[in-house]
């Protein structure tokens, strides 16, 4: 698959060559655990294969989950309470894909902000980010529609405030709005046809990281010093990387225990610690909780829907530019999506020729800045929409729209990078000295 | 092969256009019901007409009974609200729409949106509306709260006033006043 050059699988015996003429199965697996992957990949290159692992671990305790779950206004709720109460083990299968859903989105924040540090989204893998934002976003979109199953208080409210922002496109919002519900309002209709769906875009979620990992193998992987792999010689690419099987696979596997020791500390003794008790409470339609919040991975982008209200002079001049075609409540709805959008065109939007920000002396403190913001937002989010905090959210939200679109762009042009290592082989040897294996360049055969 | 580009105009390319449209044809033709099935049913559509009986709801109270999956609020107020609702301006709200599909587009004011009682007079006393808040739907909190004297939506902060118009937040329209009628001296139809 890449074009590093690497040992080929060879089939040896009859049986072997018998099943590559009719199908190169083997072949495929092993080119693609066989993959040369740069020597020098750090612990931020972990995220992969645990969101891998994340994906395999909702599938699973979900399929189960559905084995014992009745999706009617009447008795979904009541049949949660059956999985934590009933069902043997369900309590546990039940908490780990609650909390499974929350190490997801760690998972993909982190694995996110380490493709905006390190320029991972720059030529030639923006295919690769694009592959990666649309997950990101039927993550979401997944993850809510999960959410909307027990049926608690904050599932239907959620549901209701989550499917309003199609009731402010203009026109035809309401339409749109009734078809995604299935009548006036959040319903049995709309329970049913969220599980169809929250069943169905895991798998749809599955082809794509296949596709986001055939892309990325078709380029290699990006490293911390945006350095690409040398491809001119077998022996310059092999001192660059080292095959992904043994040598990350091991190291990744050691990460994901180390986390999954958190997760299951946090699924045995705080189950409910990332949790609204408000969802507890079974659906009212005559009620709204005092303060709805969606769960802590939307925060952010939740701050940025509210932030746009009818007294910010933006909002006020867009409604008047277009004849009150986007209102207030549109405008919100336009950031909030648009605010991963611009994320998405990342790759088109920073100028800079150097990929890795471990060189780029000035982006080092927007991105901080960033990463920063993105907290405020998620604590802005959390609050209630008033006093203070609606202007906290606008100026977290400016900040966000800044960084994609002005400061992206600009630094290209002003910033002076710094030296970057030759190669990754250099930058290796700078890290761990030119001893490392036994006699300089590690040879790619597995260590025993 | 050669032959199709050479009689380009022809015969084979109307074939070629009018293959694709009646298969563009077929196909929308089966996929608009898989789209359509997700539509309100036969039966949710049915459910459009509720009665309700307001004869226990006494002066500066309000009965909240959910139709169409919606609550609606129906307020008997008192002389001070409905007092304090036809002493504002028009053109100080935000959206001088009355909102009321009773009456078609006409201005905001308190008497077009309050509801007239069975002899036909309106008193101002009754107020029926959806209570969905105009932003994002959540159910606004009654009882004179917010700013305004009316309603308050504790999601995102939108203060209605007495009359359920909207004064300030970010929900963009009035409360919706559904399709709503005295048909007796205690009974209200819906729908």
């Amino acid at each position: 698959m890449s074009g590093i050059p690497h040992d080929h699988y060879e089939p040896k015996s009859n049986a072997e060559k018998w099943l590559h003429r009719r199908l190169p199965i083997v072949s495929l697996m092993y080119d693609t655990l066989m993959i040369p992957t740069p020597k020098n990949l750090n612990w931020m290159w972990i995220w992969g294969i645990v969101l891998v692992f994340c994906l395999v671990m909702q599938i699973i305790t979900g399929i189960i989950l559905v084995m014992h779950y009745t999706p009617h206004v009447d008795m979904a709720f009541a049949s949660v309470e059956h999985i934590m109460r009933n069902v043997n083990g369900g309590w546990a299968i039940r908490y780990i894909h609650q909390n499974g859903a929350s190490l997801f989105f760690i998972a993909v924040y982190l694995h996110i902000f380490r493709g905006l540090y390190y320029g991972s989204y720059k030529a030639p893998r923006e295919i690769t980010w694009i592959i990666g934002m649309l997950i990101y976003l039927m993550m979401m979109g997944t993850a809510f529609m999960g959410y909307v199953l027990p049926w608690g208080q904050m599932s239907f409210w959620g549901a209701t405030v989550i499917t309003g922002l199609f009731g402010a496109i203009p026109f035809v919002g309401d339409a749109i709005q009734t078809w995604l519900l299935g009548g006036p309002a959040v319903d049995n209709a709309t329970l049913n046809r969220f599980l169809s769906l929250h069943y169905l875009l895991p798998f749809v979620i599955l082809g794509l990281v296949i596709v986001h990992v055939w892309a990325f193998h078709t380029t290699g992987n990006n490293n911390p010093t945006g350095v690409e792999v040398r491809r001119t010689s077998r022996k310059e690419a092999d001192a660059d990387t080292l095959p992904f099987w043994p040598y990350f696979v091991i190291k990744d596997l050691f990460a994901l225990a180390v986390i999954l020791v958190a997760f299951f500390a946090i699924v045995g003794f705080m189950p409910n610690f990332l949790g609204h008790p408000d969802n507890y409470i079974e659906a009212n339609p005559l009620a709204t909780p005092a303060h709805i919040v969606p769960e802590w991975y939307f925060l952010p982008f939740y701050a940025i829907l509210r932030a746009f209200d009818t007294e910010v002079w933006l909002v006020i001049l867009v409604d008047f530019l277009t004849a009150g075609i986007v209102d207030a409540k549109f405008f919100g709805v336009l950031a909030m999506f648009g605010a991963i959008i611009v994320m998405a065109l990342a790759p088109w939007l920073d100028t800079s020729s150097v990929r890795s920000g471990r060189y780029r002396p000035m982006f080092k403190w927007w991105f901080w800045i960033f990463i920063v913001n993105f907290f405020v937002l998620m604590w802005a989010g959390a609050m209630p929409a008033e006093g203070i905090y609606p202007y906290i959210a606008l100026i977290g939200s400016a900040y966000w729209f800044a960084y994609f679109l002005v400061i992206l762009p600009l630094l290209g042009v002003i910033e002076t990078p710094l030296a970057q290592p030759a190669t990754i082989e250099e930058d290796f040897n700078a890290h761990y000295g030119k001893t490392g294996g036994q006699g300089g360049a590690a040879s790619p055969t597995p260590a025993e | 092969m050669s032959h199709a580009e050479d009689q380009s105009g022809d015969r084979r390319d109307f074939l070629y256009y009018a293959t694709a449209g009646v298969g563009a044809v077929t196909v929308g033709a089966a996929v608009w019901p898989l789209v359509n099935q997700m539509n309100p049913s036969a039966d949710v559509q049915a459910a459009s007409q509720m009665r309700v009986d307001v004869g226990g709801v006494a002066e500066g109270t309000q009965l909240t009974v959910l139709f169409l999956g919606k609550p609606v609020f129906i307020r008997r107020r008192t002389a001070d609200e409905i007092a304090e609702a036809r002493a504002v301006a028009i053109s100080d709200l935000v959206d001088q729409d009355a909102r009321n599909p009773n009456l078609g587009p006409i201005e905001a004011s308190d008497e077009n949106r309050s509801m007239p009682d069975y002899s036909g007079e309106n008193t101002g006393e009754w107020l029926v509306q959806i209570g969905v808040c105009t932003h994002l739907g959540c159910v606004p909190i009654g009882d004179g709260a917010g700013d305004f004297g009316g309603w308050f939506c504790p999601c995102h902060g939108s203060h209605y006033d007495s009359a359920g118009r909207i004064r300030r937040g970010p929900a963009p329209e009035n409360l919706p006043i559904p399709m709503a009628s005295f048909v007796d001296d205690t009974t209200i139809l819906l729908g």
